[in-house]
């Protein structure tokens, strides 16, 4: 047993609290978790059954918090979890699971199965059982600050753009502003018109804006690869910027991950509240709407489907502040058949889209997605994830299908009345 | 000689060894400890808790064909012997006699045989959709076939007993049923009760978020 190993078990021993406790000892091995699962439901291979991918933990589980377990170990009859346990699950854990929280929502007995694939991930990280894609990207993130490799001064080049388009002038490093935006390193180089989006709302609602130069990356690889100190770094760079430009918010961008990161998981991992409040930009956009301060004109009379991503709707609660929004611009939005809390994921969430041995599996698993948007027959989807738009993007060219896929904000920000729309 | 082991001294022991493990093993869960979550709440922990679980003993329709089957015999399974066990008339007088001193309304003869007829086909379907899906194949370990083994054949000794008015009957019943109590605490039958924890674990966390699971 190598003392990598040794030390993933350990972290793996310290995931088992009494939540996955109570997880293991009400599972009847029902199976229904598997028809919530796209990976499952796309190849029919049982191996992918959700509950199926955490057998290592249940391993762990067993043998040293049961009566049969601690029985059979005193002579020697139950198995010990091992190296190969962790090899063999490795793909299981990381290739084939998005975190996209859908079996925890159809569980009969309530296992929240995401949450337990979350923390068994903690153990294999630290084992060293994780894909090179994941590794590298935390390695990133910690040592650049961003796990596509974005400094900040890449992100003056993209704020410098969005300046020259919108004619408006960019706050970075403001003490004393209400809010603080973090953005996806996909949103700083795949889709810069996020933040001249942002930039243009926030003028017509006369917010009170910064960036912090210290901290404008809002993902957190340490949460999808399983790293519980690199993720308490990541979010601790965001408090520090966040307390010492003295903001009353942050605001979440569009990137699923980051919500759940910065919103749910963050005061967890750094062992304390924040000084301030997280709010995703649906639920700002959503909030400016409700107080007459976003002025919306001209709806889109082109039919619309919205993709509800993960971690911002079934695992982040911002479920009706994106229709709310997709109602005032739209005329026709189209509703897909499971939508909301029981959306299907794109197949990129997780970590997945950065683990690039697992890109045939979540082409092949966008199967999913295609009969969704099919089932609506609308050619423009909606959606609020950085990340989620570039693998639906993918997955479209992939499938050679005549589908457009649009930001929610830019959308939001395309229809803001006269005077405050693109200059 | 036999009979009076099964009727005294093992009802005491297999009871006892039901109620101390299942409150040892509950226990024990709850010593694993929890970390207390820090994050702003947008709804209700408890309100969470309580929803989750009562909803997810609703019919869940986006499972699809074989997540149907596995429903409906769910359902048939466990309403059926919750029937059974607590509205038979003889467990009413079991009950009264050796535990409760009080009885309560008993169900029908005729509701009996539907009771029975539904748990048996519920549970059959369970069983065998167990050892025919390839997904519940995978899963599936011993202790899912002890114990669906013991179940089955305590209602089978049950309707039996009750069939023939035959003591010998009885008895047997009696004896499975009190082994069933004895391996209950140390099973995946413990879900009748951990159930309740687990959703309730799922729906505090997903109502602190405003979520209903």
């Amino acid at each position: 047993m190598s003392e990598q190993f040794e030390q993933g078990l350990a972290a793996l021993r310290q995931q088992i609290d009494s939540r996955i406790s109570s997880y293991f000892s009400s599972c009847v091995h029902c199976g229904l978790c598997a028809e919530a699962c796209l990976f499952y439901t796309e190849t029919h291979d049982p191996r992918y059954t959700p509950i199926y991918k955490l057998e290592p933990m249940k391993k762990l589980w067993r043998r040293e918090h049961t009566f049969w377990g601690k029985l059979g170990s005193l002579f020697g009859l139950t198995e010990p979890v091992t190296e190969q346990d962790f090899a063999d699950w490795e793909t299981l854990v990381y290739d084939s699971c998005t975190l996209c929280g859908r079996c925890s929502m159809i569980c009969p007995v309530g296992n929240d199965i995401t949450y337990m694939i979350r923390k068994q991930r903690e153990g294999f990280s630290v084992a060293g059982y994780a894909p090179d894609g994941m590794k590298e990207a935390t390695k990133r993130a910690l040592k650049i600050g961003s796990p596509m490799g974005v400094t900040f001064k890449t992100l003056q080049a993209a704020l410098a753009h969005v300046e020259k388009d919108s004619g408006l002038k960019i706050p970075v490093d403001k003490k004393g502003a209400d809010y603080m935006a973090l953005f996806s390193s996909m949103e700083v180089v795949n889709f810069p018109e996020y933040i001249e989006s942002i930039a243009r709302i926030f003028d017509a609602a006369d917010i009170s804006w910064t960036i912090s130069s210290n901290a404008f990356e809002a993902t957190n690889s340490g949460i999808q690869i399983g790293n519980k100190e690199a993720a308490a770094e990541l979010v601790n760079r965001v408090v520090i910027a966040a307390d010492e430009l003295g903001v009353k918010y942050v605001i979440s961008p569009e990137c699923g991950h980051a919500y759940t990161a910065i919103r749910w998981e963050g005061p967890n991992l750094i062992g304390r509240p924040y000084s301030f409040e997280v709010v995703h930009i649906l639920e700002l956009l959503e909030q400016l709407q409700a107080e007459g301060r976003l002025q919306l004109e001209d709806k889109n009379t082109t039919p619309m489907t919205l993709h509800d991503p993960c971690q911002i709707v079934r695992r982040g609660g911002v479920v009706n502040q994106p229709r709310e929004l997709l109602d005032s611009v739209a005329e026709n939005f189209v509703e897909m058949k499971d939508h909301g809390v029981m959306n299907w994921c794109c197949g990129g969430g997780g970590g997945v889209s950065a683990n690039e041995r697992a890109e045939p599996l979540r082409l092949r698993v966008f199967e999913r997605k295609k009969q969704q948007l099919q089932e609506t027959g609308v050619n423009t989807m909606v959606t609020a994830c950085a990340n989620c738009r570039i693998i639906l993007e993918e997955g479209i060219e992939h499938n050679e299908m005549d589908t457009e896929v649009l930001s929610l904000t830019e959308l939001v920000a395309e229809h803001l009345v006269d005077g405050s729309k693109k200059k | 000689m036999i009979a009076q082991f099964i009727d005294g001294p093992l009802w005491v022991f297999s009871l006892s060894v039901f109620v101390i493990g299942v409150v040892w093993r509950i226990v024990m869960i709850l010593m694993a400890g929890n970390r207390t979550d820090l994050s702003v709440p947008k709804g209700s922990a408890s309100s969470g808790a309580i929803r989750t679980i009562f909803s997810r003993s609703i019919y869940e329709r986006t499972a699809a064909t074989r997540g149907r089957l596995l429903q409906i015999a769910g359902y048939l399974f466990h309403l059926g012997l919750f029937a059974l066990l607590f509205f038979a008339q003889p467990h009413i007088d079991f009950y009264a006699e050796r535990i409760t001193g009080f009885g309560w309304p008993a169900m029908p003869h005729w509701a009996f045989i539907l009771s029975a007829e539904l748990a048996f086909l519920g549970l059959l379907l369970l069983w065998i959709h167990r050892l025919l899906s390839p997904v519940t194949r995978l899963l599936t370990d011993l202790d899912d076939h002890v114990g669906s083994i013991l179940v089955f054949l305590v209602m089978l000794t049950g309707c039996l007993a009750l069939a023939q008015s035959f003591e010998a009957l009885r008895l047997i019943h009696l004896l499975l049923a009190e082994l069933l109590l004895i391996y209950f605490p140390f099973s995946k039958l413990m879900h009748t009760f951990t159930f309740v924890m687990s959703r309730g674990y799922t729906g505090a966390t997903m109502g602190r978020k405003g979520v209903n699971a």
